[in-house]
């Protein structure tokens, strides 16, 4: 395995319009405008399936199928339907984003403890305060973590970009395959996997700065301990 | 004031959870629905703020029907603790004491400052505070429910089986600290529960749910025990209660006889600061077992007379000496004669009740 | 419509291929994960420290993008770009990686005075695992294979990327001709309906493996 191109300085200028910075950059844009039109679409109604408990069936479905669904066609369907361009590259990758973000955002609603969310109630919260204040923040974890499955799959997959003749690290993927330079092909393979790692622990890091440490990815209800009787209390 | 109007809550499917329930509860009173599971006292409960509507009839607080209120501004001035607490676990047990304060537009530093003060007054310590519920006994967190729910210092609260996730030892704990801190606020509370003896020990006034939430008997505790309605409170009220009935009347109320009155052979030997010894006979020294204090209840006189060689049960005073006996044929004179007075008052108002 | 009916009336044997190459190339690399996943997930359970090498491996190489994958795996297995067994590797892999973290879950979420019972009825290790541990375990397993399966199916596409076989090859077929829509809509509906059969059919094995985990369902 050849890592000459990978470590060629001239491939890492910030000005080359086709060096490792800017492709980088485009891939990271790919990325995050699918991500962001995704969640925005998905996390809403997520939320909204979670808090009623209605249309559960549509969400877990609609899930299930989209997984099914391969990208590379879903952006070739677009391509024909929609031309060359940006638009077709962002609907496959959108749809890509979406089922993780929305089942994980329903799941994560819907597994907040009964009598959480019934006190809540209780003490008076309206019901998109229940949601915002008390299911979101317990559900949190859980979010996150389908925010970052989406997150690989589409930095991993916007790799396609390239191939609809757009820029990112797809680019050194299918010029290399074209022009049989497989030091290319390789430098771009690695630099993409070493940017679908950064980007991983970066969205881990973030999930440790939001959720409260009273939330834990596992417990998301709160069930008392009975074990054993209370210490005794001073006063 | 909470007054029931004939209401009723039928579900779709045809079930009646609560048929034309109608009941008052007075205010600053503790106020038990007690009843099986299925009997329909949670939904009668969950009624009161809200969280479930009546299919028909109307609930009044204070003479204001509560419906003219938006169901979170209601809730807001309604206190409500459940069972398991139900605290938010993504919150510090400060910030969960805080929240209705904060809903009610109190600023987040206030709430804080009088949320520490309602943890002290729960029997818990400011330390607690920045911990999170998963970090608290069960009995903590119950008992973190209960300042969340005093914190905007409403004055109705209602209780959905507060203590029936805890241990029996930590149970009684909280119950305990729950009559010494209504003696302390005097709020109107409503608590649902399906422990008889739980009803019995909190409850100024029982409501005895059959069914349908239809109340086979409202009344003191007192009476319920001594006078069951029917079959069904009895067979709730289970066995012995005539002697759990006991623990309503004041042990002081026996004429006590001095500590020098032997009986069957048997006198009772004190130390030289007057503390009691045991009972001296021709077998010797027999142990005493136990004696009681001014304000102890007659349930615990009679139980010591049950248990001494002598029948009687020893009386002592502050420091611990004995200044009196109770005897088993005084005691039985007092239970009787109050038994008989106390039937006889039911009766009477029983029929005047029919008759109005 | 009747464009697609032509197309695969002219180019039945090519989609054909492609198709029995794309079931070969998604499901093999289940089978070959399935079943190095029952004792690697049963070490995952048993061993704090492996548990920790073993899911952070297992989710760097989940991270690793596919088609990235793909084109490492030739220079490090020796193969030519073009060799299927890249796909299979590859895909062999990712499926390892979210089974054996499944059948580990599985296996904890074993209720562990059931365990004990059986213990204390005589049962030795290795014939508690296959008797009681294991088909308890199996609806988490089993559910875990779901997932790998469809998984893999919608995945296969990718390979076309790199010019292996499957029904990838109807994408970029589509693509060549100037983004005809007859092979692309052939390929996404004949991918789909692979992926529903395939979950399908684990969710009926699933339910004559393990009848008492609806019994108790109401």
């Amino acid at each position: 395995m050849t890592l000459d191109y990978l470590l060629d300085a001239a491939n890492w200028s910030l000005t080359s319009p086709d060096g490792f910075p800017q492709r980088i950059l485009e891939h990271l844009g790919y990325t995050f405008l699918a991500l962001a039109i995704a969640t925005a679409i998905a996390f809403p109604i997520g939320l909204l399936i979670g808090h009623t408990g209605r249309g559960a069936l549509i969400a877990v479905n609609l899930g299930n199928a989209g997984r099914a669904l391969p990208t590379l066609g879903v952006l070739m369907l677009a391509l024909a339907l929609v031309g060359i361009g940006l638009v077709p590259v962002t609907i496959a990758l959108v749809v890509l984003a979406i089922p993780p973000v929305l089942a994980t955002t329903y799941a994560g609603v819907r597994a907040v403890a009964d009598a959480t969310v019934d006190a809540a109630r209780g003490v008076g919260m309206t019901e998109p305060q229940i949601a915002l204040r008390v299911e979101v923040p317990i559900a949190l974890p859980i979010i996150i973590g389908g925010l970052r499955n989406a997150s690989l799959q589409v930095v991993s997959t916007a790799t396609i970009a390239a191939y609809a003749g757009l820029g990112g690290l797809g680019r050194y993927l299918f010029d290399g395959l074209a022009t049989l330079q497989y030091d290319q092909v390789v430098a771009g393979a690695i630099v993409l996997a070493v940017l679908a790692v950064a980007i991983d622990l970066a969205l881990a890091g973030t999930q440790r700065l939001l959720v409260s440490p009273g939330v834990n990815g596992r417990s998301t209800g709160n069930r008392p301990t009975t074990a054993r009787p209370a210490p005794k209390l001073a006063g | 004031m909470i007054e029931f109007e004939g209401v009723t809550k039928r579900y779709p499917d045809g079930t009646v959870a609560v048929d034309d329930l109608s009941l008052t509860v007075e205010t600053g009173q503790i106020t038990v629905f007690v009843g099986p599971s299925g009997c329909g006292k949670t939904t009668a409960l969950r009624m009161i703020n809200r969280m479930i509507e009546p299919t028909s009839g109307r609930i009044l607080i204070d003479g204001d029907d509560i419906t003219t209120r938006p169901e979170a501004q209601l809730r807001r001035e309604i206190g409500y603790v459940i069972q398991g607490a139900g605290l938010f676990p993504h919150r510090t047990v400060l910030d969960n004491v805080a929240t209705v304060p904060i809903l009610k537009g109190v600023s987040r530093r206030d709430a804080r400052s009088s949320a520490l003060g309602l943890l002290e007054r729960v029997g818990l310590t400011a330390d607690l505070g920045d911990r999170y519920p998963a970090q608290l006994s069960g009995g903590q967190q119950q008992r973190v429910g209960v300042a969340r729910a005093l914190a905007a210092d409403p004055p109705v609260l209602l209780m959905d089986e507060p203590f029936s996730a805890v241990d029996p030892v930590v149970r009684d704990d909280l119950q305990q600290e729950l009559l010494r801190l209504q003696g302390e606020l005097g709020k109107t509370i409503v608590l649902v529960t399906h422990d008889i003896d739980e009803a019995i020990r909190l409850g100024d006034k029982v409501a005895v749910l059959a069914n349908g939430a239809r109340p086979a008997q409202f009344a003191p505790p007192a009476d319920i025990l001594a006078s069951p309605a029917d079959d069904f409170v009895a067979s709730l009220v289970g066995r012995d209660r005539g002697f759990r009935g006991l623990s309503f009347a004041d042990g002081n109320e026996i004429p006590l006889k001095t500590i020098d009155h032997g009986v069957d052979g048997l006198t009772l030997e004190v130390d030289a600061d007057g503390r009691p010894l045991g009972w001296r006979g021709p077998d010797g020294l027999l142990p005493t077992e136990g004696s009681f204090r001014d304000g102890a209840n007659l349930r615990t006189v009679a139980d010591l007379a049950i248990l001494s060689p002598a029948g009687a049960a020893v009386r002592v005073d502050a420091e611990g000496r004995a200044d009196g006996l109770v005897l088993l044929e005084d005691l039985a004179g007092n239970v009787r004669s109050q038994q008989r007075e106390r039937l006889a008052a039911l009766a009477t108002s029983n029929s005047n009740g029919e008759a109005g | 419509m009747s464009d697609l009916w032509s197309y695969l009336a002219t180019n039945g044997g090519d989609v054909l291929t492609a198709l029995v190459q794309h079931i070969w190339l998604a499901l093999l690399p289940v089978a070959i994960a399935f079943v190095l996943s029952l004792p690697l997930g049963a070490l995952v359970h048993r061993y704090v420290p492996v548990r920790h090498i073993a899911l952070t491996t297992g989710s760097v190489v989940y991270t690793v993008p596919s088609l990235a994958l793909l084109l490492l795996l030739p220079g490090i297995l020796g193969t030519s770009v073009l060799d299927p067994l890249n796909v299979v590797v590859a895909l062999t892999l990712y499926s390892l990686a979210l089974l054996v973290r499944t059948t580990a879950d599985g296996l904890d979420a074993v209720d562990p005075t059931v365990l004990q019972a059986a213990t204390a009825m005589g049962y030795r290790p290795v014939r508690r695992w296959f008797a009681v541990q294991l088909p308890l375990a199996m609806p988490v397993i089993l559910t875990g294979l779901r997932v790998a399966t469809v998984a893999n199916v919608s995945m296969v596409s990718i390979a076309a990327l790199v010019g292996i076989g499957g029904l990838g090859q109807l994408f970029t077929r589509g693509f060549q001709l100037g983004f005809y829509l007859p092979p692309i809509v052939l390929g996404l509906v004949l991918s789909v309906t692979l992926a529903v059969i395939a979950d399908v059919l684990i969710v009926v094995l699933q339910r004559g493996l393990t009848p008492w985990s609806r019994a108790g369902a109401r």
